[in-house]
């Protein structure tokens, strides 16, 4: 590396000459291992100056980018007239700008021994997702601290986090050495604090090294001037983690990608082999429905193959006509994975709208997309203390231990055993934005062993005697809107035709069923949840039920929609303008919330979200609620619900 | 099924490193994926190296069936005429259908990279055009063959990389994307764009290349040609739309292409690389990046950046 006549690159004092590495890329890519790891530290601990470092010494840096780099160090470096090698890594322009790292970033090295992608990751904690989303494909990490300040409570934080994505492999990189006079009483005690605190956390190896980033001591060259120390650099511990995850030697899990069938003579299940060997002639079994085949062939564009261990991209073919759809996992039979609707998770909560217990997400396990919902949330974790505090809610960047259940079996291993399939991501139903991830600790049995009881008259039975179709009637819209009034009315018309009816309504209900739930976001989606519920159960016993609630939420409406029937839920999105319910205030609630003495009131200081395909919406009609109510009737009648 | 299908299986030149393997299989699940979840996908193909390993990694994937979507080439009109020529044999030979499209109010404009310059000809008749394509046929996915080693903002982007409605891409807001587990969740109107080749590096695209025997356009390697000096770069004026300016002449240099694009914008470099694995050889020596003979990322700082978010690939 030559230096230029404007700014010059540090190298730490009586830096051994380095061998040249020119053909660093040529030897490793063809056969060592790859390693995936991130680094993580505190804001100013230096993770970009390091990775900086690391691509700089081992000569991954071209003349156009290093030119690039003074321009910049110019502009935006805060290392005076030295390169800052931080800003080969901060590559998003605010992020330049501010001097931070926003989202993670990923870098290519290799050495003669090995190749490496780097994930660099931002430690502010207002980042902790993107952090962890670094993690989870890394098998290594490289904590920083500041050799000035110790370990800190971020530093806890990221082991906590490395710890919780299944990281086992941590090197503690005492970084800045120089700045605490290269103390080797220093460096000593911040590694017994740091063990002392990492001992909970399992990894299976922590290695210790005092270094300096920005002048490249004990990063890819020994330093001389930390002379105490004789353990690895941090490129010697890099090159030679054994970080053999086993994954061959783990059961057989073969998740179905895509069925290939480009022909009637050829039907193949395309896969990526998540974990074990397959062979053919190996008896396989779908997981879920536990059908069993043999496996004919592995099938590849460079022939078929006598074998498939994990990571390969495969597409196999049965002996026999199975039922074998994308989402399946295929297993052998004496070691199956799980299969249940309900488990217990960590969940780590990746956006600002808060996880709300009861609410419907779209869960994606491996290849499988499937609706669930969080039942419970035991506790959430302080990610600085690692206490348990008792939580309704998780909001952005906290993690919680929920149990979930989903809308159909899946096929599950703890996340401890099998990273592939352990883990989910959760997605809106609406704007499809990935929300939390999760990290499976145990499927719970009790789901298994509660089986349905087949019954004798059904609801079509009934609804032969009853000589009218079952239906939730949801009347939905603000408080004082006017849904119960017109419920009621529409309640005792049909009651005059015959009709079997019932009435849930949002006040009655909180008396009894709900008493429990008070009105923050987590209670109302709990309290929807049970009436929609026991609306199911009135519709299957062949009623028309009338449900009056605010029911602000599209989510919840949507999860009683998705109950019944298509055709049985009809949405009445009774659209009374807030004003005119606020002059109504028929209860004088209002008043009360504007005041501030009710809190979370819908219109007022919580939201509602109308309906965006309601089956009717009902304006005010100057006729009055007798108006609407006939307009409900029509409803029923052109929808074949009463004749 | 094996006899029928062998003659479209490539001769394997060698066998395949554990680390190659490993990015193979993981782009072979990233375009299945891709298969799987969407209604309508493209793939877009630039004709250059890159370009060509995606193809393959497509070709492999759906075995022995065929990829099920087509090709997509943004024409400027300004590529190199071997490009074109290489391009309709490939699409010849793996019978996949392949879509051009050019913008046509560009054409209509005049736009060149030359008097309009390189940013406005960019937006036009690249991003612009893209964005036409894109709707034109109502593409949800569209895969690229960027990687994340080429240069910084890259180095950020995801695997699948979500685009709101008008292809707008918001890199301070971009779904989190943990373990392989992709979200492929969109919206009427949204849009993914998917790089199966993100964990690649430019020398694992050439030494893939080499064992798979895929074949790239002769532009990559070295040849006498004619070029001019311009602005310390070499240019290959490749017909006579490119005006000499004063003091300009042809010369003939042996030389050849690191990367292809536009060919006013992409600069030659002096090699005797005439092989493989010659190139391979020259590119862990060379001391500047891939994308320095791009004269169109130098247009101002940050310009990838800014351009991504505009819509480019």
């Amino acid at each position: 590396m030559t230096d230029t006549s404007e700014t010059h690159v540090p190298e730490p004092e009586g830096a051994q000459p380095s061998a040249a590495r020119a053909d660093a890329g040529l030897e490793s890519a063809s056969g060592k291992a790859l390693l995936r790891f991130l680094t993580c530290g505190s804001v100013d601990d230096g993770k970009s100056t390091l990775i900086g470092r690391l691509l700089y010494d081992t000569q991954l840096i071209h003349e156009d980018q290093l030119s690039a780099l003074e321009r910049d160090s110019r502009r935006h470096g805060t290392t005076g007239e030295e390169l800052d090698l931080a800003l080969l890594v901060d590559g998003l322009q605010a992020e330049r700008e501010q001097g931070i790292t926003i989202d993670v970033a990923y870098r290519f090295f290799a050495t003669p021994r090995r190749a490496f992608i780097v994930a660099d990751t931002p430690g502010h904690e207002q980042y902790t997702r993107n952090m962890a989303t670094g993690a989870s494909n890394c098998q290594a990490a490289v904590i920083l601290v500041d050799a000035r300040k110790g370990v800190l409570t971020q530093t806890r934080r990221h082991s906590y986090i490395c710890a919780l994505l299944g990281i086992k492999h941590v090197v503690l990189a005492v970084n800045k050495i120089d700045l605490a006079e290269f103390s080797a009483a220093r460096f000593h005690q911040i590694v017994a604090d740091y063990l002392g605190f990492a001992a909970a956390l399992k990894f299976t190896s922590i290695t210790s090294i005092p270094l300096s980033a920005r002048y490249g001591d004990n990063v890819v060259h020994r330093s001389r001037r930390i002379g105490w120390y004789e353990g690895p650099t941090l490129i010697e511990q890099l090159e030679t983690l054994d970080v053999g995850e086993g994954l061959d030697d783990k059961p057989l899990r073969f998740p179905v990608q895509w069925v290939n069938r480009p022909n009637a003579d050829f039907r193949g299940f395309s896969g990526t082999v998540a974990s074990g060997v397959v062979r053919p002639g190996d008896p396989v079994v779908v997981a879920v429905s536990g059908r069993e085949s043999k496996v004919q062939r592995i099938v590849t564009a460079d022939g078929d193959l006598p074998e498939a261990r994990a990571g390969d991209a495969v597409t196999l073919t049965l002996a026999d006509e199975v039922d074998i759809a994308r989402g399946d996992v295929l297993a052998h039979a004496q070691a199956r994975p799980e299969v249940v609707d309900q488990f217990a998770a960590q969940v780590l909560w990746m956006v600002e709208e808060p996880m709300l217990p009861g609410r419907s997400y779209l869960l994606r396990i491996g290849t499988c997309y499937v609706p669930a919902r969080v039942t419970s949330l035991k506790h959430k974790i302080d990610v600085n203390t690692l206490e348990h505090i008792a939580a309704k809610t998780l909001g952005l960047n906290e993690i919680g231990f929920c149990n979930l259940v989903t809308a159909s079996p899946v096929a599950l291993d703890a996340y401890e055993e099998n990273r592939a399939t352990g883990a989910f991501v959760l997605i809106d139903r609406f704007t499809h934005a990935t929300v939390g991830a999760g990290m499976i600790s145990f499927g719970l049995r009790r789901a298994t062993n509660i089986h349905r009881q087949a019954l004798l008259i059904d609801k079509s039975a009934r609804v032969r005697l009853n000589g009218h179709r079952p239906a939730v009637l949801w009347f939905t819209g603000l408080s004082g809107s006017g849904k119960s009034t017109i419920a009621n009315i529409v309640e005792r018309e049909l009651h005059a035709q015959g009709a079997h009816t019932y009435m849930l309504d949002g006040d009655n209900v909180r008396h009894g069923l709900n008493r429990d739930l008070g009105f923050t976001d987590a209670d109302r989606v709990e309290n929807i949840r049970r009436v929609g519920e026991v609306a199911r159960l009135f519709v299957d016993a062949g009623v028309i039920v009338l449900c009056s609630f605010i029911s602000p939420f599209r989510a919840e409406r949507n999860m009683v929609r998705e109950l019944v029937d298509a055709g049985e839920f009809i949405e009445i999105f009774v659209d009374t303008p807030l004003d005119e319910c606020r002059r109504r205030d028929p209860k004088g609630l209002y008043a009360r919330a504007l005041e501030g003495k009710i809190r979370n009131f819908t219109g007022i200081d919580s939201p509602y979200e109308p309906p965006e395909n309601p089956e009717l919406v009902l304006v005010p009609s100057p006729l009055g609620a007798e108006e609407e109510a006939r307009r409900v009737l029509e409803q029923l009648k052109v929808r074949r619900i009463i004749v | 099924m094996d006899d029928t299908t062998a003659s479209a299986r490539v001769p394997r030149r060698a066998p395949l490193s554990p680390h190659l393997r490993r990015l193979e299989s993981e782009s072979i699940g990233i375009i299945r994926e891709v298969a799987a979840e969407f209604r309508n996908p493209v793939m877009l193909y630039s004709i250059g190296k890159d370009s060509g390993v995606m193809l393959h990694l497509a070709l492999k994937a759906f075995y022995p069936g065929k990829p099920p979507f087509p090709l997509l080439h943004i024409d400027t009109t300004w590529k190199f005429r071997e490009m074109i020529r290489f391009r309709d044999q490939i699409s010849a030979r793996h019978g996949v259908k392949l879509l051009v499209h050019t913008n046509p109010e560009g054409l209509a404009r005049g736009i060149d990279p030359i008097s309009s310059g390189s940013k406005l000809h960019t937006q036009v008749m690249k991003t612009e055009a893209l964005k036409q394509a894109l709707d034109k046929w109502q593409f949800d996915a569209a895969f690229g063959g960027a990687r994340r080693d080429e240069e910084q903002s890259r180095a950020k982007e995801r695997v699948f990389s979500f685009r709101s409605p008008g292809h707008v891409w918001d890199p301070r807001n971009q779904r989190p994307e943990l373990w392989n587990l992709y979200n492929t969740r969109i919206n009427a109107g949204e849009t993914i764009r998917v790089f199966p080749l993100s964990n690649w590096t430019e020398l694992d695209v050439w030494q893939y290349t080499r064992a798979e025997g895929i074949p790239v356009v002769p532009l990559y390697f070295a040849a006498p040609r004619p070029v001019i000096e311009r602005d310390g770069q070499l240019i290959m004026r490749d017909d006579e739309r490119m005006p000499l300016k004063p003091g300009e002449r042809e010369q003939v240099r042996m030389v050849r292409f690191r990367s292809l694009g536009c060919y006013p914008l992409t600069a030659a470099i002096e090699s005797r690389a005439t092989t493989i694995d010659a190139i391979i050889e020259e590119m862990l020596l060379m001391r500047t990046s891939e994308r320095s003979g791009r004269l169109i990322d130098g247009d101002e700082a940050a310009s990838m950046e800014k351009k991504k978010r505009d819509g480019y690939f």
